[in-house]
């Protein structure tokens, strides 16, 4: 019985004991069930984002650049297909044997190899390592022949800047090349940067990176724990950059070009009205289609190398003296201040008896003098002696005002070159200022025919020539075109404001800032002087570049010659009078030209610069000639060309 | 007159059919079931070798469950030391010729089956120390001589399972041999103190841990301490679990385990697995099967009259308990990885063995629930 009872005990301690552990049990179990909640439920968003990024692992694929044509919509830089090897790293499991079989088919040299391992190691392993890309034909099919041999080789067809008119627009367009460090840290770069992307370097290429670079696209994939891809599962489709349009002229580019051929210099031509540059050739030129997959050392010390500085735009970064291509802006602020009477005599006896200020002698350009010369006269046969009184008279800060307000001292084309260079209009506060010194009345006088401290570029003189010629109205000097301006209302505003007799509500000889399209002259009859003076010295006899006029008067045009020295001329020079072919290359003047045509309604500014060319009549003239026939020959065409496309927008 | 039969000890075959639980059997089936599609899904949904190998497994061991029950309950209690003798045995076998994987040595070549003597001795222990609580009176229970002789007992097998080195077993046949003690009626204060105790040797514990053990633990409590390398398995199946949400990605769609992140998803992941794809849904049907399944172990014992069924299905339910929870929590970031498999749920034929050795036991006691054995 005393058993029995015991066992009674024994049996509830172990149910006691057993409802005791099944309590803990189910507050365990409590414990996991909340756990599971949590994970699945409260943090279920943060774990299916990590499992997202286990699982999908996103390429981006590069954008093909935007094309860049001229003003007739022919591809000054387009996208060629180009051959290339890519690698896929995580395909491989021998890289070196890879790269030996590699580099036995398309001939790697030891430096190559080299700059792929280093390639190598900044790539993530899963990663495409591209070994070239530019290969030949050849290669590629030896490539494609041994394919089934190389681990994770691809050949693939791809696109790559080309420049179909090569050296014609370098100094234009500009070229592509591997961004630097330096490019990466743009933000238009750097939010649409593929690796192996080319990106702008020079020129429009890299002013309008934006426009041009486009929109990477991203092929996501589903990937396993190792890193194999297993399925595609989205693929947005990269965006090709945006076309941009220029206002060249690509023939008449060429062709500016080809005059250029052999010379140092520059020629520009602009629409007087619009404002659009038609041609803007920098002499000698590159191919930048050599850029494009890096430059090999050779080519690249060629281009440094040559004396005649091929990477210098000289059109925007070249300065000069403007020498006597500045004469007419002279006589313009000498009118409109209303310093001397035009019919003013002044008589230039030759070097025997130059022009003389406190005891300093300043001759003319002509040994044996020009004679009596009025304003039209001393214009004309580009007299020094003239201007050199002149300039006397009128001052050095007003003739700077008046050269600054035509487009000389600023940059042309504001922002779109890093290099393009601002020149300098001198006046006595720059001179205090920048030198410290006071301004001597010499340095008025040189400055009265070109010398002395002013620096132009030839764009700078291509738009002063084109803001005299079109009646004295400020443009907008552009090379893409610009969807805002309708050209057509452009061209009929300034023409009905030369038609109409101006009325006078600003001071224009004051330093007064004028609006685009607004006339920037005091007196029309002072422009009209000029204009006729400039005539004169291109269809006249006794003008400086007669011989480069055209009877016709479709293509009948005006223009001032200059010859800018590159060094005071000694009294030994002038007893010398060398020839220009028998002085050293670098001791020649530059030969400088403007014009504008047709005489009659014009249209087109031109300028010319020949470095080192000697006289602007011999050396500069008689290509702006042949530039202006083929200019005025195709006007017809980008008239018809142009209206027609801004009516349409 | 029941009683006369009993004593008489002639159960009719129908008796028998009559008192199966067929509940408990039904269970069975379902996580059987259950665990044939988890397994189909961690080989991507291709029916090949493990799915294959599962089936097999579950059919034969299934069977043998069946066979099993109907073994009297007595028998069993007879045999119970031998069980455990046989255990020990094949514990130093596997000390000796045991064949090694993955750095331990844990398992016999029985050429059918890589046999895993660890894993029978979580029953062994349990079946051993039933036996052995079921005669001792209830005075003795709290003497020095009758405590020593089953912490020596237990102690043996946990020595040999923790130098395969297998830590997670060992901890799990403690845990079923504690349970048996306490549920013995082993005063509080020897569980308070040796609990005080273990807390103080802590830090002696884990130096005498192997490397990668002690980097499980400390992962375990940092698993971005090395997120690649020891923390890699805890995060991607935390990963896994949370993103399953509630209704999980549906089956065969567990990227998880389908790109290969997951780590063991046939073994001790396969939880992992089942809940990315089917949730927190599935994985509260899933931990509710498991807690029924406990329900109905406990009340066999509930039903029977002897002490040693009692404390068997006790200790047995408390060591599914502990099996599926270790697991479970282990999985969900909650305990260090040591290396548990869910029961029944897991590729793995030892575990799968001992899991239906061990519920057909229940079952014998519940088809001989009436049955009383003598203390000797």
């Amino acid at each position: 019985m005393l058993n029995r009872g015991r066992n009674i005990e024994k049996g509830r301690v172990i149910t006691r004991r057993m409802f005791i552990l099944a309590a803990a049990k189910i507050l365990l179990f409590a414990g996991i069930s909340s756990r599971l909640y949590n994970l699945q439920i409260s943090d279920r968003e943060k774990y299916e984002i990590l499992s997202d990024k286990n699982r999908i692992r996103e390429w981006k694929t590069p954008p093909q650049r935007g094309i860049i044509v001229d003003n007739f919509n022919k591809v000054l830089a387009s996208n060629d297909r180009v051959f290339q090897l890519h690698l896929i790293l995580d395909e491989i499991n021998d890289f070196d044997v890879t790269i030996f079989k590699i580099k036995n088919l398309i001939n790697l040299d030891q430096f190559e190899i080299k700059k792929l391992y280093k390639k190598k190691e900044r790539l993530k392993p899963w990663d495409t390592l591209v070994v070239s890309d530019n290969l030949t034909w050849e290669q590629f099919s030896k490539i494609n022949l041994y394919l089934h041999e190389l681990e994770g080789a691809k050949p693939v067809l791809s696109t790559s800047r080309f420049y179909p008119y090569a050296n014609d627009l370098v100094h234009i367009v500009g070229y592509v090349g591997d961004a630097s460090p330096k490019d990466l840290e743009k933000p238009e770069i750097k939010e649409n940067f593929v690796p192996g992307l080319k990106v702008g370097k020079y020129g429009i290429e890299n002013s309008q990176e934006k426009m041009l670079i486009g929109n990477y696209g991203i092929k996501r994939y589903e990937v396993n724990a190792s890193g194999k891809r297993i399925s595609q599962i989205d693929y947005i489709k990269e965006r090709q950059g945006n076309k941009v349009n220029l206002t060249i002229d690509i023939e008449i580019q060429k062709y500016a070009q080809e005059l250029l051929k052999g010379k140092a210099g520059s020629i520009c031509a602009m629409d007087i009205y619009t404002g659009e540059v038609v041609a803007m050739a920098s002499s000698p030129t590159y191919d930048p289609n050599k850029f494009t997959h890096g430059i090999n050392q050779k080519d690249w010390q060629e281009i440094r190398n040559n004396p005649l500085k091929p990477l210098i735009n000289k059109s925007i970064a070249g300065l000069y003296s403007p020498g006597s291509t500045f004469k007419p802006l002279v006589a313009l602020a000498a009118l409109e201040y209303g310093t001397l009477d035009p019919n003013k005599t002044i008589r230039c006896k030759g070097h025997k008896h130059p022009y003389e200020l406190y005891g300093v002698k300043y001759h003319c350009w002509k040994k044996e003098g020009h004679g009596y010369m009025k304003l039209r006269n001393a214009i004309k046969q580009s007299c020094d002696i003239y201007f050199y009184e002149m300039a006397r008279l009128l001052g050095v800060d007003k003739l700077s005002i008046i050269a600054k307000r035509y487009g000389l001292g600023t940059n042309v084309l504001r922002d779109l070159y890093s290099d393009e260079k601002n020149g300098l209009v001198p006046d006595t506060k720059w001179k205090r200022r920048a030198l410290e010194q006071s301004w001597y009345l010499g340095e008025t006088v040189i400055n009265g025919i070109g010398q002395g401290y002013i620096q132009t570029t030839p764009l700078q003189l291509c738009l002063m020539t084109a803001q005299i010629a079109n009646g004295g109205y400020k443009i907008k000097p552009h090379i893409i075109k610009d969807e805002s301006i309708n050209y057509k209302d452009v061209i009929n505003k300034i023409k009905l404001d030369q038609s109409n007799f101006p009325l006078h509500e600003r001071n224009y000889l004051d330093d007064i800032k004028v609006e685009f399209y607004q006339r920037m002259y005091h007196k029309k009859s002072n422009i009209n002087f000029v204009l006729d003076a400039m005539f004169g010295s291109t269809n006249e006899q006794y003008g400086t570049s007669y011989k480069s006029r055209y009877d016709d008067p479709k293509y009948q045009f005006a223009g001032k010659t200059g010859t800018s020295q590159v060094r005071r001329i000694t009294d030994l020079d002038r007893e010398l009078d060398l020839d220009t072919d028998q002085i050293e290359y670098k001791k020649r003047d530059h030969a400088l030209y403007i014009a504008f045509a047709p005489y009659k309604d014009p249209r087109y500014a031109i300028s010319v610069i020949i470095e080192h060319g000697g006289s602007g009549s011999k050396a500069a003239a008689p290509l702006a000639s042949k530039l202006i026939k083929r200019i005025i020959d195709r006007h017809k065409l980008r008239e018809q060309f142009n209206i027609g496309n801004t009516s349409l927008a | 007159m029941l009683r006369e039969r009993i004593q008489a000890s002639n159960y009719s075959f129908l008796d028998k059919l009559r008192s199966i639980d067929y509940l408990l059997i039904l269970l069975i089936i379902a996580i059987g079931s259950i665990s044939v599609f988890a397994i189909y899904s961690t080989e991507g949904g291709k029916f090949s070798f493990y799915t294959k190998n599962h089936i097999i497994r579950l059919v034969v061991f299934f069977s043998l469950f069946l066979v099993l029950s109907f073994v009297r309950v007595s028998t069993w209690y007879k045999n119970a030391y031998l069980f455990y003798i046989v255990g020990l045995v094949l514990l130093i076998t596997v000390l000796f010729f045991g064949i090694s994987a993955s750095g331990a040595t844990r398992w016999i070549n029985l050429y059918f089956l890589n046999l895993q003597p660890s894993e029978l001795m979580k029953i062994a222990v349990i079946i051993c120390f039933a036996r052995y609580y079921h005669r001792i009176q209830s005075s003795d229970i709290q003497s020095y001589k009758f405590l020593i002789q089953p912490i020596i007992l237990l102690i043996i097998p946990c020595y040999l399972v923790i130098q395969q080195p297998d830590l997670g077993t060992s901890i799990l046949i403690a845990g079923s041999g504690i349970a048996i003690i306490w549920l013995a009626g082993l005063n509080i204060k020897y569980f308070v103190y040796s609990g005080l105790l273990l807390l103080v040797s802590l830090p002696f514990a884990i130096s005498i841990l192997k490397p990668y053990q002690k980097s499980r633990i400390l992962t375990f409590f940092n698993p971005d301490r090395d997120p690649l390398g020891a923390g890699y398995q805890i995060i991607q199946s935390k990963i896994a679990i949370g993103s399953g949400g509630f209704f999980g990605k549906g089956y065969l769609k567990g990227t998880q385990s389908y790109l290969e992140f997951l780590p063991e998803k046939h073994t001790d992941f396969i939880f992992t697995l089942f809940s990315e794809e089917f949730g927190f849904l599935g994985s509260i049907i899933l931990l509710f099967l498991y807690i029924l399944l406990i329900y109905r172990i406990i009340n066999v014992g509930l039903v029977s009259r002897s002490f040693f069924a009692k404390l068997y299905c006790f200790g047995f339910a408390t060591a599914i308990f502990l099996y599926v929870f270790v697991n479970i929590a282990m999985v969900l970031g909650m305990l260090p990885i040591v290396g548990a498999p869910l029961p029944i749920m897991s590729y793995g034929g030892s575990s799968l063995l001992s899991i239906m050795l061990g519920l057909s036991i229940v079952m014998s006691c519940k088809i001989y629930n009436q049955e009383q054995i003598s203390a000797y």
